[in-house]
């Protein structure tokens, strides 16, 4: 069963939309269709913030007294498109204030001095906003950490982070929270609608709720575009002007929304956003949380998902690298029938992968960690925050010992950045596997990794910097395994240490 | 008969200001942290920037077809499918244009819309509007251009060898250089090449023109100079100045980057506007925005320095080559501006400072923030550096040694004397305050016994001079009305960017009449209200319209007095204007209740003002004279620690002092610090530009160009203001400018990573580290350390 809208809360108020081109942007639809100016638009590709808004959605777990709770999430306007707002609250910057009086968010920016020409203004309001609504006594990484995707270019950030780390435990019961079992309630009736369609201009948007409704989508119309986070798509559509015919969004199918885990593995759901799943990854693999952490920002990781960053097979996406490393498996549906193959073995070429038409990724499995195994991870990027990747090492070494030593039984040495697909570098590979780690297997490690790539020069890097980096990086990994050094782990990006 | 407004009287009035109010301040606030004035409409989404306005009926969207060769003729263009795209109402060329067709803000060269041929990869062809910003944006890909591909200069060092420049070189000549130099004990030669600056102001360009019932045309822009856009859309059209009204209420960032590149963007806006007689919005979307307008100059400056054992120096040539585009824009004074800084705090002694203005066939480079300061002090600083480890010393003290003296030494390469010098002090202080030689000697330590990560620290000097080097832009006019109802209107000729600007003159018009801060409106700038302003710029902006809106209050307040005196009999001295009352002799009014009475006795209660610096007078073909009224001075140290196996680096601690004199808001005085600062660091660090082999930009969005994010900021962050310094120049209330001066901070940033990069080498070797120092450039210095050892 389809109904032909979609339904959100915008705040308060129940809105349903239909007749509007699903390739409307979110930011679009405030600014150009509800007159709403507050939300602004600074770069139109997810990359300053100034457009963030918050969503709340249902959460999947149910708070300690077993009542259904809310997520509020920090996304970017500008690249999320407005079917993904069905079943949703739409909360902006103008829906703050509580009568006259500034919400604390705004409150505390205003106290420290923390606007000066204002234009980013709401979307640090928005960031925050979030952050306090799940931590009313933030540390001060955790306020980086909400914060890294909003820009400023005129205060140097020292008074928002100020403004930030206020504690907002005595600030009072907010507008959001007063209508807080209203807002559950009337989300909770979204849920029950039928599969929600937005037609427009020719073109359309379907949110399927299972795998089945999904893959039969894909089989009948084995063109449409597949849209989780949409936070690579949209910058085609804002950036490129394209227009995507179908779009098919998959963050409401049940089964690829999932994280499960067994004794062995973890199972992820595709379409599970990167901030649902950071924290299971982190326990097992604390690299890779970490590195995680480094991906695009916390509006990006709110909606961007695995299925997204390894279906898109760019070269330099952060997660392929790890999987590989990892060897990692995915779980591909094509009508009914699935199969399961190595991450590794999913890319062709650039931008080339196995996918089949009609075929979508369910799931990807990680194994977990057994002892003697490790995973180290590597994120070089010109800036720590929000950027991609130059290069991206992901190392997974494991080691037997023996009479005179570590004996490396098992090594994967996966890059991304470093060619046109992420690729292991196997010579590097063989110098290392089978014999003690070593300065001396390290060094022939690193030399035989310029016979494995060719990087190229853009506007990231040079060619050179990445196969120096890359081979530096063998050694990094090298000299942090070294038990001297386990105390003093030198960390992807330099700390004070 | 009929009545003014309702006011409160005196009595109703509490005394609450003069309570919290400082001994010798007063009500108006002037030196306490009031809040900027546009704080909680900007929190809450409430504060209108030009594309927040709500549409005019009928208004379209402009967008601009633009060149794809960097310098070719353009044998034909066929719009045709432009012409017919949905959406498109009218598309225009350089043919259709009434009026002038070059709109170069000082010297010619900036086509509205090209004129035959192209010079660079982004240059607008050709101009559509259309019913929506998309439509507009789709049809200009549909025109079909032919081009004669010319050669094209990329490069700075090939538009030397070819002598390509926009503006005559120039040369600052004091004494025989090459004669100190050859006979001092020691030289050194080398170069730096210095990278551009994206402003990445977050409001892109945008502009809205509308058209009005005589012809004549109204302007909501995003600009830090709107008396020019309002010159510039007057002689695009050809009408008269009168005719065209700019209403400029706040920009989302300018940073330098709308005193002249708002411009083109409203003129075309205009043109549109013009032709289909209806209101036409211009913004550029991001990408657009980064390739099609101009960024800080990047420069490749070299020199030859001689100096004595003790590392002071002797002689010096510097040659600084500004990378200005294809246009001169405001190059020639950009370039003079390095030439001016290229002492930053030092006494040169015998020099030859000399000033290339090379002309490449990418987009025009313009101001930004420092206007060439930055990169003219760089070498400088580079020196320092060199100086010291070629002697085996710390750079500090090789800073120290060459600073300017307060008695003698102290006469610029321009022959400005360097007055109330207080760059000694501040350096001592903040050596003191950041316990600089206890941790220059921690972190020689932290280096022997680390072998992968490694520390750097540095203190480096600003001295920037205030006051623009063209001279007739310094003046400034205002406008003050007081009202019936006791509320004061408030209009200046500068621009509010996001630098407090509106607060700050506003807190010195409360303060003449004794009045709350919030008795102040402070409305957008516009050219009918105070006409022929200069742009915001050269960190200007309250030293100018401060003392203008003072000029102007204190007319009014004048009247005022002159009015009780003849109304109530008492003297001057008598009439005091206090905690928003007027005391006449024995009796207290409010100051709405004595601005009606003063109303109903007919006295204007409207005036302007005026202001223009004094002492300032230069002599450019003798390169001689006093250019800036006064200098700001600051110092910053930085620490860094970097990463030898990768190159990457992060900034740990900040510790900076400035000098802004007697503030007149501290806590904007700090956030134009912190800001600077960090904007500063960022130019030398992350932010890279960079061109491909055929001109095109390749670092076109905030994907590819990294500004600092948030975890960028030093985590120990610590600024603090010279205390009681007060200005011995006349600027309003003694205070200083503060817009660009901490920008150059970061420089200590750079220095440290070079610090770090050096102990690789155990100091003996000063590394090459061209800017930005990406983390490959620092990789690559850390490699030739190494290899060097």
């Amino acid at each position: 069963m389809v109904a032909n809208t979609i339904k959100f809360l915008m705040n308060n108020e129940l809105v349903e939309i239909e007749n509007i081109d699903p390739n409307t942007t979110v930011l679009q639809y405030l600014r150009e269709e509800q007159f709403k100016s507050g939300t602004k638009e600074g770069c139109a590709s997810g990359d300053c913030g100034a457009c963030t808004v918050v969503l709340a959605e249902l959460s999947n777990e149910l708070d300690s007294e077993n009542k259904a709770q809310l997520n509020y999430k920090s996304v970017n306007a500008c690249i999320t498109f407005l079917g993904n707002l069905h079943g949703k609250q739409l909360i902006t910057v103008e829906d703050l204030k509580d009568g006259a009086k500034l919400h604390q968010a705004q409150q505390t920016i205003v106290d420290n001095h923390g606007t000066q020409c204002g234009f980013c203004t709401p979307g640090f309001v928005m960031s925050s906003f979030a952050l306090h609504k799940h931590n009313q006594t933030p540390n001060r990484d955790e306020v980086l950490e909400a914060l890294a995707g909003n820009l400023c270019r005129c205060t140097g950030y020292r008074s928002i982070i100020d403004a930030a780390i206020t504690s907002s435990e005595n600030a009072g019961e907010d507008s959001f929270a007063k209508h807080y079992q209203d807002t559950v309630a009337t989300l909770n009736e979204l849920k029950k609608l039928p599969t929600p369609i937005l037609n427009g201009n020719g073109n359309t948007y379907i949110a399927p709720q299972n795998i089945d409704e999904l893959a039969t989508e894909l089989t009948n119309e084995p063109k449409s575009t597949l849209v989780a986070g949409g936070t690579d798509l949209a910058l085609s559509v804002t950036q490129n002007l394209a227009v995507v015919k179908k779009l098919v969004y998959v963050g409401n199918v049940a089964e690829l929304t999932t994280i499960e885990e067994t004794e062995s593995e973890i199972v992820i759901g595709s379409a599970l956003p990167y901030s649902e799943f950071i924290d299971t990854l982190h326990h097992y693999y604390p690299d890779l949380g970490d590195m995680i952490e480094r991906i695009g920002a916390k509006q990006v990781r709110n909606t961007g998902t695995l299925g997204g960053n390894v279906g898109n097979a760019s070269p330099i996406g952060d997660m392929p690298p790890a999987l590989i490393a990892l060897g990692a498996t995915m779980t591909l549906h094509l009508n009914g029938t699935e199969r399961t193959i190595l991450v590794e073995d999913f890319f062709l070429d650039y931008k080339k992968t196995v996918l089949k038409t009609s075929e979508f990724i369910k799931s990807i499995t990680i194994p977990k960690p057994v002892v003697g195994q490790t995973l180290k991870l590597y994120k070089i990027s010109k800036r720590l925050d929000d950027d991609i990747s130059a290069v991206l090492a992901a190392f997974f070494i494991e080691k037997t010992p023996t009479e005179n030593g570590q004996k490396v039984t098992n090594v994967r040495l996966a890059f991304g950045g470093m060619a046109g697909i992420p690729k292991r570098g196997s010579a590097a590979e063989a110098a290392l596997l089978g014999n003690n780690l070593t300065k001396e297997s390290v060094a022939q490690a690193k030399a035989a990794l310029a016979t494995d790539f060719q990087p190229m020069t853009d506007v990231r890097a040079s060619d050179k910097y990445r196969m120096t980096v890359a081979q530096n990086l063998i050694e990094k990994c090298y000299i942090e395994l070294q038990s001297a050094y386990t105390s003093n782990v030198i960390e992807t990006r330099v700390v004070n240490n | 008969m009929r009545t003014l407004i309702d006011v409160k009287k005196a009595s109703s009035n509490t005394d609450k200001a003069v309570v919290e109010g400082q001994v010798g301040v007063g009500l108006g606030g002037v030196g306490t942290h009031k809040k900027h004035e546009s704080a909680d409409k900007q929190v809450a989404g409430e504060a209108i920037y030009v594309d927040d306005r709500p549409a005019l009926r009928g208004e379209l969207h402009a967008y601009v077809g633009q060149s794809t060769m960097a310098h070719a003729n353009i044998i034909s263009m066929d719009l045709s499918a432009v012409k017919a795209a949905e959406g498109v109402v009218k598309v225009i060329t350089v043919e259709d244009v009434p009026g002038h067709t070059d709109i170069g803000p000082v010297f010619p060269g900036d086509p509205v819309l090209a004129i035959g041929k192209v010079e660079f990869v982004g240059q607008p062809l050709f101009a559509v509007a259309a019913t929506s910003f998309d439509l507009a944006r789709k049809a200009v890909k549909l025109a079909k251009v032919e081009y004669e591909e010319l050669e094209a200069v990329l490069t700075v060092k090939d538009a030397l060898a070819k002598k390509s420049f926009v503006r005559p070189p120039h040369s600052l000549k004091r004494g025989d250089s090459e004669s100190a130099i050859a006979a001092a004990a020691h030289q050194l030669s080398g170069e730096i090449n210095v990278g551009g600056q994206e402003h990445m102001y977050l409001e892109g360009q945008v502009s809205t023109a509308e058209p009005t019932e005589d012809g004549g045309m109204n302007i909501f822009t995003s600009s830090q100079h709107p008396s020019e856009v309002q010159k510039l859309v007057a002689e695009v059209l050809d009408i008269p100045l009168n005719k065209v009204l700019v209403d400029m209420r706040r920009m989302g960032g300018g940073f330098g980057g709308k005193e002249t590149q708002a411009a083109p963007w409203a003129c075309i806006a205009a043109l549109l506007a013009n032709e289909t007689g209806r209101p036409v919005k211009f913004k550029l979307a991001r990408l657009d925005d980064m390739v099609m307008t101009g960024k800080r100059h990047p420069f490749e400056n070299n020199y030859t320095v001689g100096f004595d054992e003790n590392g002071q120096i002797k002689g010096i040539n510097i040659e600084v080559n500004g990378n200005c585009g294809y246009s001169p824009d405001l190059s020639d004074a950009i370039v003079d501006r390095a030439m001016f800084h290229s002492d930053n705090a030092y006494y040169l002694d015998q020099s030859t400072i000399t000033g290339n203005r090379c002309k490449l066939n990418t987009v025009s480079h313009t101001a930004y923030r420092g206007f060439g300061g930055p990169q003219g002090m760089m070498t400088i600083e580079l020196i320092m550096d060199e100086i010291a480890r070629h002697l085996g010393k710390d750079p500090l003290e090789i800073r120290k040694l060459n600073l300017y003296g307060k008695e003698e030494r102290n006469v610029t390469h321009y022959d400005q004397t360097v007055e109330h010098n207080n760059l000694s002090e501040i350096i001592e202080s903040l050596e003191e305050s950041s316990d600089y030689q206890a941790r220059r000697k921690a972190i020689t330590e932290y280096n022997a016994n680390n072998s992968i990560l490694k520390k750097g620290i540095a203190l480096t000097p600003v001295k920037f001079g205030i006051s623009f080097t063209v001279q007739h832009l310094n003046q400034a006019g205002a406008l003050v009305h007081v009202y019936t109802d006791g509320t004061i209107h408030l209009s200046h000729g500068g621009s509010e960017m996001g630098q407090g600007l509106n607060t700050k003159v506003a807190q010195i018009v409360a303060q003449e009449f004794q009045v709350d801060v919030d008795t102040v409106a402070c409305s957008a700038a516009r050219t009918d209200k105070v006409p022929n302003s200069s742009p915001t710029a050269a960190s200007s902006g309250t030293d100018l319209n401060g003392k203008a809106a003072e000029a102007a209050a204190k007319t009014i307040k004048q009247r005022l007095i002159d009015f009780a005196c003849e109304k109530y009999d008492v003297e001057a001295g008598q009439v005091h204007f206090e905690s928003n009352n007027v005391i006449v002799g024995e009796q207290t009014f409010s100051f709405a209740e004595f601005s009606q009475i003063a109303y109903m006795n007919r006295v204007s209660l409207s005036s302007t003002g005026f202001y223009k610096t004094p002492k300032i007078h230069y002599d450019r073909a003798a390169g001689k004279g006093r250019p800036f009224f006064y200098f700001a001075t600051g110092a910053c140290v930085s620490e860094v620690i970097i990463d030898t196996l990768t190159g990457e680096y992060k900034t740990v601690r900040t510790d900076i002092l400035q000098d802004v004199g007697a503030s007149i808001n501290p806590a904007i005085d700090i956030g134009q610090i912190e800001g600077a600062f960090v904007q500063g660091m960022g130019w030398l660090t992350t932010e890279e530009l960079v061109w491909n082999e055929q001109g095109r930009l390749l670092s076109n969005n905030p994907a590819t160009y990294k500004i600092p994010a948030i975890n960028d900021a030093p985590e120990d962050f610590r600024v603090a203001l010279v205390p009681d310094a007060p200005n011995p120049e006349r600027t309003i209330y003694n205070s200083k400018a503060v817009g660009e001066p901490p920008f150059m901070l970061g420089m200590a940033v750079w220095s440290a990573l070079k610090d770090a990069v050096a102990s690789v080498a155990d100091y003996k070797v000063s590394p090459k580290l061209d800017t930005p120092a990406t983390p490959e450039r620092v990789l690559f210095a850390v490699e030739a350390l190494k290899s060097n050892k």
